[in-house]
């Protein structure tokens, strides 16, 4: 496959899937009928919207964090910044329950910025060149401060919340005014998007960025802040998608190199093809109930991940 | 106030948990020379050349390059004066050849290459061989592949000072040569070289000036003719090794 | 070494009689009843996840694994679940428990068996990450798996989440406690009988081959107990995560030395005094205000990635 087809494919599979995503619901819809349009405006544009953002936004994040770690098997949901961001959205609902709902966004954001730059720091004391330990340190991690998050969620009673954030994202309770952070996540992507080049240089190592004038430090934070935003908001708002910033990285990138100032549009589009999929998945295969995409792409995304390691090095190498 | 041409340090020293790796050291470096460094294992000139080409962010002492102080000039200004290509190029993105390269001109275009840039890339990619492979992904390469690719990436910043630590790595003998060919038509068009070399006839046959190290310390500095005698290699390695002569340059016979 | 294992003995004795015990009230009979039955199911589990673990260790050459790690009980939980939605809810509750657990146990040791087995025999020197990756997945894959399943079955059940993330060593499922203990018997004798091959088994496949063991066929054989005996502990309680890790970690200390004899005493013991003890403290003591198993997966989890950062992964 060449380059040139995945940017059609994604394309149309993306308008296909989002024209799809208007259609399926448990209200039908007729035009000509007053409720269509409510249903459109309230429910399914946003809902179809989030999934669209969500996705790309995760998969670019993905990007991002294997670029700034080198490690093609990591991403942020397997990481650990998930379970960092729902633990400080725990700490600000426990002590500041009324606080406003930006404080209590700002506040998850900071703690997955901490818990991303642990992770960094963590695989940095890992031995070199074992590229299957940095993933498995990051699932480790992530065991930690999720047990950690559910302790005190248990004694606080709070662990609804708390299974809503970590455990299987979904989208059925997004209506209008109950998604719109996930912008901000869209914004941190094209944030990325901006600064493609200095990720891609950082990639070679900080030796060939310190050679070539950038800071890696400074392009090593920009990074964290991206992955952060990104994954705190859908986190909070939808809960989180395992896979989606580890796939889909890997598929284009097996196409079309990791020029990523080329190949960013497409892992986005691709991203948010995959999660919108999924949605509409979850939403057809026991109608009316769903299943959250999160809990299919778990599986779904597993498949992937361990083809990825058994089959992908043999034709990528 | 004159600007001096070339790499100046004074009172330069780098210890790593308290073990000293290099010396307090003093020394001139001139502009428009290939200059090579050699020296046993663990000597210290990984770490000078590191230092030099502010990799490693010096704790004491001082290196002017071209007039500019390596520790306030911003490192992106640096990245105009000087290119650096380390040891270890080992890569973990998918990159095509030419995309690596065309990253050697990320401090004269910041991403956004014009046609100046992309000549650059062209003629970088030329001197090494790497035009037939330009399109190819460097992990389908072979070790040298890689290693030209690296060096055209290095080729295609065109700065003033080059330091390469250890090039000829997974290079075979006619690509080594042609590097070392490469280096001499820079230095012949005003450029100026540092290369880190661990095969001493490549710095007998093709270096200007010649920095021996050991230990941690320069023990000696001048032309081929000078520092590659037989008595100063056989103390500098602590091994028997004889000089000859081939073409007016030094040749070290040291495999018997 | 064998005074270790005595003051082990008498720790478990005093936790298991503060277990008894303490606080029995007025009803003391109907109580001691309960607690007798909760007593013989958690120290089944802890036998039998202290015993699998070893076991599990030899067979992949590797200090850093565990069954649980590997996916082991996020299967047996797939195959339940899987199990359910080919019989169908109402068939499947009516199945005796007994059967129930046969069918379940079977099942899953074939599975094992062929999975991890395969999965093993891959296992060289330079790949040692991958397959620990590898499991690690697996585990996720098995966990969503049931967890998928479990959704398609019941929409509106939530708690299967939970059910399929958490140990629940408050309420085991003391009745499957015959079947489970007539199930994990035999298996911690037949690992105890066997013991002095596992001490040639460890010392890795050639010079178990050389040394005249049947390699192929111990492996396998080995991972089918290791299966059987995971079944058992996750029918009881669920999914015991990182204790395993836990368990050989404190055994490899106090049993130090190339023999299975003792590393596998010193691990059951281990087990039942961490897992009684520390049911009988977060239950009579703390109040029910935490769980255990979440616990054990923080103090798993640190040690996991103690042991992954000081390279400890062979």
């Amino acid at each position: 496959m060449r380059a040139g087809h995945l940017w059609v494919l994604s394309a149309t599979a993306l308008g296909l899937l989002a024209a799809a995503s208007l259609m399926v619901g448990a209200a039908r819809i007729a035009p000509g009928d007053p409720m269509a349009a409510l249903v459109l405006g309230v429910s399914r544009i946003p809902r179809t919207l989030a999934a669209i953002l969500t996705g790309a936004a995760l998969a670019v994040a993905g990007v991002v964090m294997q670029q700034i770690v080198r490690n093609r098997f990591v991403e942020p949901a397997t990481a650990g910044t998930p379970e960092a961001s729902a633990a400080g959205l725990l700490a600000v609902t426990l002590i500041a329950p009324d606080a406003p709902i930006w404080l209590k966004m700002a506040v998850a954001a900071l703690a997955a910025l901490g818990g991303a730059a642990l992770f960094a720091a963590l695989i940095r004391r890992l031995p070199p060149r074992e590229v299957f330990l940095v993933p498995l340190a990051g699932i480790a991690l992530a065991g930690v401060i999720g047990a950690g998050v559910t302790l005190v969620g248990w004694q606080a009673d709070l662990m609804q919340y708390i299974s809503i954030w970590l455990m299987s994202g979904e989208f059925s309770g997004v209506i209008a005014g109950r998604y719109e952070f996930l912008w901000i996540a869209g914004a941190a992507a094209l944030l990325a998007w901006f600064a493609a080049d200095r990720f891609a240089i950082l990639a070679l190592g900080p030796d060939a960025a310190t050679a070539l004038g950038l800071s890696p430090v400074a392009v090593m934070r920009l990074g964290l802040v991206v992955v952060a935003l990104v994954t705190a908001m859908v986190v909070v708002t939808v809960g989180m998608l395992p896979f989606v910033g580890l796939i889909v990285p890997n598929l284009v990138a097996r196409v079309m190199g990791d020029n990523l100032r080329a190949t960013l549009p497409v892992v986005a589009m691709t991203g948010a093809v995959l999660v919108l999929g999924f949605d509409l998945l979850g939403r057809i295969v026991i109608h009316p109930y769903e299943i959250p995409a999160g809990t299919i792409l778990g599986a779904a995304g597993a498949v992937a991940f361990l083809w990825l390691l058994w089959r992908g090095d043999r034709d990528a190498r | 106030m004159t600007i001096h041409q070339g790499i100046e340090i004074s009172g330069l020293s780098h210890a790593v948990r308290g073990a000293e790796i290099l010396a307090p050291t003093n020394l001139k470096l001139p502009a428009g020379r290939i200059t090579a460094l050699i020296g046993p294992n663990g000597a210290g000139k990984s770490t000078l050349s590191r230092l030099i080409a502010r990799i490693e962010p010096p704790v004491t002492g001082r290196v002017l390059v071209n007039g500019l102080d390596v520790a306030t000039t911003s490192t992106d200004r640096l990245a105009r004066e000087l290119a650096f290509l380390g040891q270890h190029s080992w890569l973990a993105s998918r990159l095509r050849v030419r995309e690596l390269v065309a990253f050697g001109r990320w401090p004269h275009c910041k991403g956004r290459p014009g046609p100046a840039d992309r000549a650059a890339v062209d003629r970088a990619l030329a001197e090494f061989g790497l035009l037939p492979i330009a399109g190819r992904f460097l992990d389908t390469l072979s070790g040298g592949q890689a290693q030209r690719a690296h060096l055209a990436m290095t080729a295609a910043q065109e700065t003033p000072w080059l330091i390469l630590d250890e090039p000829l790595n997974n290079l075979d003998l006619a690509h080594a040569r042609a590097l070392m060919a490469h280096l001499a038509r820079l230095r012949d068009g005003g450029g100026s070289i540092l290369v880190v070399l661990h095969d001493l006839n490549f710095a007998a046959g093709w270096a200007d000036h010649v920095v021996a190290m050991k230990d941690g310390r320069i023990v000696a500095e001048g032309t081929p003719a000078d520092v590659l005698t037989a008595p100063a290699l056989s103390s500098l390695y602590e091994t028997e090794i004889c000089v000859g002569e081939h073409q007016g340059r030094p040749l070290v016979l040291h495999h018997l | 070494m064998r005074a270790r294992i005595l003051l082990l003995t008498g720790l478990l004795v005093l936790v298991s009689a503060l277990w008894l015990f303490q606080g029995l009230g007025p009803n003391r009979d109907f109580v001691l009843g309960l607690r007798l039955g909760k007593l013989a199911a958690l120290l089944l589990v802890a036998v039998s996840v202290g015993v699998a673990t070893i076991l599990f260790q030899t067979v992949a050459q590797n200090r850093i694994l565990t069954p649980a790690i590997m996916g082991f009980d996020a299967l047996y939980l797939l195959i339940q679940s899987l199990l359910v939605a080919s019989l169908g809810t109402a068939a499947f509750a009516s199945l005796p428990a007994g059967s129930k657990f046969a069918a379940e146990t079977l099942v899953m040791a074939a599975v094992a068996v062929a999975l991890f087995g395969a999965l093993l025999g891959q296992a060289r020197g330079d790949s040692i990450g991958r397959t620990i990756l590898t499991g690690v997945i697996l585990g996720i894959l098995f966990r969503s798996g049931a967890t998928l399943v479990g959704r398609m079955l019941d929409p509106n059940e939530y708690s299967i989440v939970q059910q399929v993330s958490f140990a629940n060593f408050s309420r085991p499922a003391t009745d499957t406690t015959a079947w489970a203990a007539a199930a994990a018997l035999p298996a911690i004798a037949a690992a105890l009988w066997l013991a002095p091959r596992f001490d040639v088994l460890a010392l890795g496949r050639e010079r178990a081959i050389s040394l005249g063991l049947p390699h192929r066929p111990m492996v396998l054989g080995t991972l089918a107990l290791v299966a059987v005996l995971t079944a058992v502990s996750t029918a009881l309680v669920g999914p015991v995560a990182l204790f395993g890790l836990i368990i050989a970690g404190f055994a490899h200390a106090i049993a130090p030395g190339a023999r299975h004899l003792p590393l596998l005493i010193a691990a059951a013991l281990i087990a039942s005094v961490l897992l009684v003890g520390g049911q009988w403290a977060f239950e009579r003591v703390l109040g029910q205000k935490a769980t255990l198993s979440v616990v054990i997966d923080f103090a798993g989890g640190v040690f996991f990635l103690a042991l992954l950062l000081k390279g400890k992964v062979r």
